[in-house]
């Protein structure tokens, strides 16, 4: 794994390419980036052929152990690694431990273990059994074993200072029982930073992590939900600071567009993408604009559209954010929506976009129908891929100002209809 | 895409036109083109049920890659929702879900029965309460054929009375024959015939004589294909059969027959012999989204702990999108987490059904139907102690033995 940048603002966003990625070290990942979010390798509601009508993949599959450690032994019957399992062709695997959308219960975690919660239950893991599973799973890349449970309000300081240590200890341990396992080698290993929301705890976490032989960082314990907008991007531009600017930095659990826009100052390079199932999830459609080429006629049309009524987005330790709508989408089951035959967003390529209209995805909706989430987990990746091409094509245009404005102020809605 | 003129109209071309390519000589069976107005459906066919304008979880494009030519859509719950004024806005039915090949709508009449509580007959409709707002309506002929009318099904079913295939009695006699006077309101009431054509539904429960009088009645009416109703709800087999052989007796040979609600694999190689040529059933789309694998030789349940480890696919034989690249063990483990594992199996019962039927046909063109019934039987049962009794004496009807 190698991180080639191109740019790089002064303490702040990267851009760049990832490269020697997998096996055959062939794939690369542009960053800023997002990984391919699944449950246990399927993206929620698409079979292989409904996903692969959309273009521009990740050439990254996010796998997490939270979906996959229930079937270890499975796969240990199996023998050949959880891709040829799956039926991926072509990708490269990056196992994390929790799925981002579905917290943990607090209050499971010792010295010596994490829990993961599968369909059948909470599933224990020491260091021995979470890198059983890497063996048996053969990911081309995955994070060690972390202590990430410092996202409740009031966690002690203590507990904190407990998390960086614990973290500290899985990896080191982690990293013996890799070097002697021959069906990782060639694997690439992200040591994960912790520190809750202690700023000294964060440096710290930051600054030994960075002195272990990993490929790279994942930031974690910072996800949507668990601290102010301010105090996140305060504490990530104060870890990056630590980390050697060569390796990439993936942030967990955050996935909203003006966050990522955020993060990505900070200087963050990769994401998951779970924001779009998150919408799905809730029926809703992103349309926020990101499109910032310069077109005069467009500047002179007006927007006839009313305002969607947009949910609140809440920080502050709220973790459970499922149902809270965003300003980036649309409601689709809103009775506005019956008669409306435009596509979800004008322009958009997605197959949902050029074959079906907002009214056949609101009846779809209405009577429960299964093809709802199938059209609109195609629709909000492909429109979320399109944003982080946005955000890499803004940042080599030096354009990065332009597209906060546009993602940050407009509410979706209010978008000009191209002619 | 239409046919030839229709009699009485030399101007308008039909919108359905039959062409028989080959008869089976042992058998009643026929394969046949199928003309109708989004393209030609080769029979025998099943049509698969995308009830509310979607196949459960397929998209479109899904469905056509499986060589789907024409599936049904449901008057009652698209009257419902969305409603035929906002079809009609989206051109119909096909431009609303954006399928290309033919669609076929029922009546409402089966749903009025079925799912509706408190719904009283009489000779205008059937009057019902809603569900969704507790209104009462009233779905008459006329209002069927309006509503089918607006979503532009290729192929739209008369309303008829239905009773229940275990129902004994007068009102079997009376359903029958309000269904033929149905008939002609709803004949009468077809805005569009030169695009839409309009099937008769032959019913008269198990009562031979009442579906004597049924098929005399409705052959004399000038529809374009023909329905047999009042079927496959339950009742015994051995008189299930016996309905479905005595109507391809009395139906015109130049006209297709659709037998309603057939669909399991045994049902449909039978009825095929017994003359039928169009099936439709819920049952593969549904079973599979509990996970329910159909095979030749019976079906799978995914989700049993047997097949946790199972690395093979559902079917080695079977060509579809899920059977090339996913094992029975992967469906099982899919199935605990995401909805991604009913559309596999979805798309793989749909591919079981649809290469059946190819399969048959193509045993008809090249005559050697019989000898595909064997194989099929072989195949699905153990043994012969095992086959069906009203399968063994519906096929030596028609003049196949199995050993």
């Amino acid at each position: 794994m190698k991180l080639e940048l191109s740019r790089v603002v002064q303490g702040g966003c990267r851009l760049g390419v990832l490269k020697g990625l997998g096996r055959s070290g062939q794939h690369s990942l542009e960053v800023p980036g997002c990984l391919l979010y699944t449950r246990c390798g399927t993206v929620p509601h698409l079979t292989q052929d409904t996903l692969h009508t959309l273009t521009n993949l990740p050439s990254v599959t996010q796998l997490t152990l939270s979906t996959i450690a229930e079937h270890q032994e499975v796969l240990e019957d199996f023998k050949d690694g959880f891709r040829k399992f799956a039926g991926l062709h072509d990708t490269v695997l990056y196992c994390s431990l929790h799925d981002p959308v579905t917290p943990c219960p607090a209050g499971h975690i010792t010295n010596k273990t994490v829990s993961v919660w599968g369909s059948g239950g909470r599933i224990e893991l020491t260091v021995a059994k979470f890198m059983a599973l890497q063996r048996t799973v053969r990911p081309d890349w995955y994070q060690s074993m972390a202590d990430g449970e410092t996202w409740q309000s009031n966690t002690s300081r203590k507990r904190v200072r407990k998390s960086v240590d614990r973290t500290l200890a899985h990896l080191d341990e982690c990293l013996l029982v890799h070097h002697k396992t021959q069906e990782l080698q060639g694997v690439a290993v992200f040591g994960v930073v912790e520190g809750g929301d202690i700023l000294e705890e964060r440096v710290r976490s930051a600054k030994e992590t960075a002195k272990r032989p990993v490929a790279g960082f994942c930031l974690d314990g910072l996800q949507t939900g668990s601290m102010d907008q301010a105090l996140r991007i305060q504490l990530i531009a104060a870890v990056t600071k630590e980390l050697p600017e060569g390796k990439p930095r993936l942030l967990q659990g955050v996935g909203r567009p003006d966050e990522v826009l955020a993060c990505v100052e900070a200087g963050v390079d990769l994401f998951e993408s779970f924001f779009p199932f998150q919408v799905t999830e809730r029926g809703c459609a992103l349309c926020f604009n990101f499109d910032i080429t310069p077109d005069p006629e467009r500047a002179v049309l007006e927007a006839d559209e009313e305002r969607d009524t947009a949910g609140e987005t809440h920080e502050n330790g709220e973790l459970n954010l499922d149902d809270q709508m965003t300003s980036f989408e649309i409601n689709l089951k809103d009775k506005r929506y019956q008669d409306d035959f435009r596509p979800l967003v004008e322009g958009c390529g997605c197959y949902c976009c050029r074959n079906h209209q907002r009214a056949y995805l609101h009846h779809l909706l209405v009577t429960n129908e299964l093809l709802a989430g199938v059209l609109l987990m195609l629709h909000n990746t492909a429109h979320y891929l399109a944003f982080f091409g946005a955000l890499r094509e803004a940042l080599a245009q030096d354009t990065l100002d332009l597209l906060k404005k546009k993602v940050l102020k407009e509410k979706c809605g209010q978008t000009k209809s191209k002619e | 895409e239409s046919g030839l003129p229709s009699p009485g109209s030399p101007w308008l071309l039909s919108p359905l036109t039959l062409r028989i390519v080959a008869e089976c000589p042992v058998t009643k069976a026929r394969a046949c083109d199928l003309v109708l107005p989004h393209c030609t459906v080769n029979t025998p066919v099943f049509m698969p049920v995308g009830t509310q304008g979607t196949l459960k979880g397929i998209t479109v494009d899904q469905l056509e890659s499986l060589g789907c030519q024409i599936c049904l859509g449901n008057t009652y719950h698209l009257g419902m929702r969305p409603g035929p004024e906002l079809i009609e806005k989206a051109n119909g039915l096909h431009g609303f879900m954006k399928w290309k090949n033919n669609l076929l709508t029922d009546s409402g009449g089966f749903q009025m029965v079925s799912l509706v509580e408190l719904s009283e007959v009489t000779e205008e409709g059937v009057k019902f309460k809603s569900p969704y707002d507790g209104k009462e309506i009233l779905l008459s002929p006329e209002k069927s054929i309006s509503i089918q009318n607006s979503l532009g099904s290729d192929i739209m079913m008369q309303l008829d009375d239905v009773v229940s295939s275990t129902v004994t009695g007068p009102r079997v006699e009376e359903a029958m024959h309000r269904s033929i006077r149905w008939l002609d309101r709803c004949i009468a009431a077809n805005k569009n015939p030169d695009k839409q054509n309009l099937f008769a539904i032959i019913q008269g429960g198990l009562n031979a004589e009442l579906r004597k009088i049924c098929l005399e009645e409705m052959t004399q009416r000038d529809v374009p294909g023909f329905a047999i109703g009042g079927l496959s709800g339950g009742e015994e087999k051995d008189d299930f059969w016996r309905m479905v052989t005595l109507s391809t007796d009395h139906l015109p040979r130049e006209k297709p027959r659709y037998l309603m609600g057939v669909g399991y694999a045994v049902d449909l190689v039978v009825c095929v012999a017994l003359g039928c040529d169009m099936f439709d059933c819920v049952f593969p789309t549904r079973t599979a989204r509990f996970g329910s694998a159909l095979v030749p030789w019976g079906s799978l349940q995914v989700k049993q702990k047997q097949y946790a480890k199972d690395f093979q696919p559902i079917d080695p034989d079977c060509q579809c999108p899920t059977c090339k690249r996913h094992s029975r063990a992967y469906l099982h483990a899919l199935f605990k987490t995401d909805t991604a594992a009913m559309h596999h199996v979805t798309v793989h019962n749909i591919a079981y059904q649809l290469t059946l039927m190819r399969s048959v046909r193509q045993s008809i063109v090249e005559g050697r139907f019989p000898e595909f019934i064997r194989t099929f039987m072989k195949r699905m049962f153990p043994s012969s102690e095992q086959y069906p009794g009203w399968a063994v004496d519906a096929l030596a009807s028609v003049n196949i033995t199995l050993d």
